[in-house]
């Protein structure tokens, strides 16, 4: 038995260790990746560890908007072509990619890097709130948006800061809630149909 | 030739909670009336296209069809019996009502019918769905309740350690005993809390009545704190851990526009606004 352990020398031991933390990474999958790791070239190994290296040292957060980021602030905030006077508050850095695409939003974005949920413990002083207000304060920002996700969680948080920002003037908006595009009325739930009728709009 | 299992099974169930599981789906805590306590995968729901991810939200409650999976059930089907909207657009009672299912996630053993516990809770999200019911009244009848169907009945009506009768005096209550303690007894007892007549009286009242009863109370935010607070204390001696969306009910009351905390606090931009907000 111990020929077997030690056969797995340290490095690879480690390595599996290492892939073994990652995420949906069971044992048998840090195995595999770590083999796969042993056969592939040293250039391409080394270009894995010095991509690791540098997400951690060259990302950080935008001191503005909470996005990931290489400069800060990010290249959002400092572009003068954005909209300052609205902020669209998102739950994480990938909705601001879902939104950019749509290239029809010009403002201005804030993350709160996670969503208010009670029962896992998760309040807003984990959240980026204090940064967000803290951007409100000098009166340039006449909308917030949230476009937290449309669950119970994301519903929390979006009634939570509009307590929090509604009464100093700023209006708070919430993204439509409806069906989305190819669904079935008949499979609807009584929520998102109920919403959906309430924004109806002129055809 | 012996029975087979059924690949499926169908059962109601109100939606406890939810966590993601990789890159689509999500690991849904159940409640039915049937089967008590069950941890299912619900696949695909966080897509866009799921047909199956509004039915299955925290505090609805559905018709579920599911199937025997290896390790999980899997949700197949989902179609909501009650989604108890109002309670979705109300902050306060939504963070009672995610309070009141943690409760039962907490006090509840996978797969151990209790058909009581779910008509309770039910009842409770209905009403807290319903504005005109007082909100905090019903999670105290509902804590009260709770604790009897689970097994941790206190006992109000006699002193839980010398079962003599208990007098319209300042009494005192023990967690650890399980029940009021009579001041005679109270001197030879650590650990143990004030508890006010008028406290007493309301909470006999919510343990041995219903809804009809507690509906009518009037009660002095003083009386309701000290309820609310003993029991609280109650339910973490019990659990041996405090409830986490308690901490978010409570911030809630603190956050309210007047008592906003201070580093939050937003000033208006004009005087013309500061008189329209605050309060």
């Amino acid at each position: 038995m111990n020929d077997v352990i030690s056969a797995a020398a340290t490095p690879v031991a480690r390595l599996i260790d290492e892939f073994h933390k990652l995420p949906g990474i069971g044992p048998k999958s840090a195995q595999r990746l770590a083999y796969h790791i042993l056969r592939t070239s040293a250039e391409e190994a080394h270009a894995l560890a010095q991509a690791i290296v540098d997400v951690k040292e060259q990302i950080t957060f935008c001191s503005s908007c909470q996005n990931l980021t290489e400069v800060d602030p990010c290249r959002i905030c400092r572009s003068d072509k954005r909209d300052t006077t609205v902020i669209c508050v998102v739950e994480e850095p990938l909705d601001i990619l879902a939104i950019e695409r749509t290239r029809s939003y010009k403002g201005l974005y804030h993350v709160l890097h996670g969503v208010i949920s009670p029962i896992d413990g998760v309040g807003p002083e984990d959240l980026k709130v204090r940064e967000l207000i803290g951007r409100l304060s000098d009166g340039a920002v006449r909308e917030v948006i949230m476009a937290t996700n449309p669950n119970v969680e994301g519903d929390a948080t979006a009634m939570y800061l509009d307590r929090l920002i509604a009464p100093s003037g700023v209006r708070v908006t919430r993204l439509a809630r409806g069906l989305a595009m190819g669904a079935d009325l008949e499979y609807a739930d009584e929520v998102t149909l109920t919403r959906a009728l309430e924004g109806r709009q002129q055809v | 030739m012996p029975a087979r299992i059924p690949r499926v099974y169908r059962t109601e169930a109100i939606v406890l909670r939810q966590r993601k599981l990789g890159e689509a789906d999500r690991i849904v805590t159940l409640y039915s009336p049937q089967l008590g306590k069950i941890e299912a995968v619900a696949k695909g729901v966080r897509r866009q296209t799921s047909r199956k991810a509004g039915h299955l939200e925290p505090l609805t409650w559905s018709t579920l069809l599911l199937a025997h999976g290896q390790n999980l059930d899997i949700v197949t089907q989902s179609e909501t019996v009650e989604s108890f909207m109002p309670l979705r657009e109300d902050l306060q009672r939504l963070a009672r009502g995610i309070y009141a299912a943690e409760l039962v996630d907490r006090f509840s053993e996978p797969r151990s019918e209790n058909y009581p516990v779910f008509r309770l809770l039910a009842e409770t999200l209905r009403r807290l769905a319903t504005p005109a019911d007082s909100a905090d009244l019903a999670v105290r009848l509902f804590e009260l309740h709770l604790l009897a169907f689970v097994g941790y009945r206190p006992q109000l009506d006699r002193c839980v350690v010398c079962s003599g009768p208990l007098t319209p005096v300042t009494n005192a209550f023990g967690p650890a005993l399980g029940g009021v303690v009579c001041p005679a007894c109270r001197a030879a007892q650590p650990g143990l809390w004030p508890l006010s007549v008028n406290a007493l009286k309301i909470l006999r009242l919510l343990q041995r009545g219903d809804w009809t009863t507690a509906a009518g109370l009037r009660l002095s935010a003083e009386l309701l704190s000290e309820i609310e607070l003993l029991l609280r204390g109650y339910i973490r001696y019990v659990l041996e851990a405090t409830p986490r969306s308690v901490v978010f009910v409570d911030a809630l009351r603190r956050d309210t526009p007047a008592g906003r905390p201070k580093h939050l606090e937003l000033e208006p931009a004009t005087p013309a606004l500061a008189a329209r907000g605050g309060a």
